[in-house]
């Protein structure tokens, strides 16, 4: 499984997620530059990291959506690679189009960093094979801009077709519908603010994230 | 050639800014202060003869995120 985890100016999160992708498949990821306009050959999975690309500049997100790379993250999730994006890479995905909506300022106006109990609400998709429907979870938020908008047609459709991947338990940044984290309609992207890979191994405090990484891997190998 | 773009945000989307302005502002005593919205000013200096069509890309493609925000578009001489 050969897997790539995008660097922008100003990512903070991409080596942790490098450490996750390499813990659960033994291979090292394969780390590209935004002014990169390929990505390496046979892909398949990208990770988009956290962090405060291009410092946040105009919109969370706006610009790296628009770097050279994400044209060809985005033919990649055309094709049907799978695209994780955590935090700045949910905001990433939403500025590029491959999400729908987009991640406002909290509505505390406060920068929110803790704990954050969430629900997996579909079980069934490749990121989340390896929870159970309804299981509460606990992933590490860390962000400014994670109150997710859509018009209230794309919120029913997204919960219609299965499309919230998570909630959180409580409302901790006026998320519409409490949501965490969503699916595109292939289902091989996702886009969630809270932290997986913040907590994969007991060093950690906690070991909730690593199932999402192992899902996956489990799933690429499977269908390799 | 210089184009000013307002960018707001559209009706109905939450403006935490805008409401630690209104905040303030009564803070300050200012009592009759019944909503504040807070947007953003880009301003461009543009060559000549940039067209309309061009400038309302730019907004479109980036300047703007259009599920949540509107622009306006004040071209200067």
């Amino acid at each position: 499984m050969k897997s790539a985890v995008i660097v922008f100016p100003g990512s903070n999160c991409d080596r942790d997620l490098a450490v996750a992708f390499e813990a659960v498949s033994g291979e090292k990821p394969v780390m590209v530059w935004h002014r990169d306009i390929e990505l390496p050959e046979g892909i398949d999975l990208i990770g988009v990291p956290g962090g405060f690309s291009y410092g946040d500049y105009l919109r969370s997100g706006a610009m790296a959506a628009r770097s050279p790379v994400m044209q060809a993250v985005a033919k990649a999730a055309e094709r049907g690679t799978y695209v994780l994006g955590i935090c700045n890479g949910f905001q990433v995905l939403t500025e590029s189009g491959l999400l729908p909506g987009a991640l406002l300022r909290n509505a505390g106006g406060h920068f929110v960093c803790r704990d954050a109990s969430l629900t997996v609400e579909n079980a069934q998709s490749a990121f989340t094979s390896r929870y159970a429907a309804g299981e509460q979870v606990t992933f590490p938020v860390a962000h400014h801009d994670g109150n997710y908008f859509a018009d209230s047609a794309t919120l029913d459709r997204l919960e219609g077709e299965g499309r919230v991947a998570l909630r959180y338990a409580d409302s901790i940044n006026g998320s519409a519908r409490n949501i965490a984290g969503i699916l595109n309609e292939a289902g091989n992207v996702l886009g969630m603010m809270p932290h997986p890979e913040r907590v994969i191994e007991p060093a950690h405090g906690k070991t909730d994230g690593r199932r999402l990484f192992e899902g996956l891997v489990e799933g690429l190998l499977a269908n390799a | 050639m210089k184009a000013r773009i307002f960018v707001t945000l559209k009706g109905g989307v939450l403006d935490p800014q805008g409401k630690a302005i209104h905040h303030a502002l009564d803070g300050l005593g200012f009592s009759g202060v019944n909503d504040v919205r807070a947007g953003k000013l880009i301003e461009l200096d543009l060559a000549d003869g940039t067209s309309d069509d061009d400038i309302d890309a730019m907004c479109r493609k980036l300047l703007a995120n259009t599920v949540i925000e509107n622009y306006r578009i004040e071209k200067v001489a």
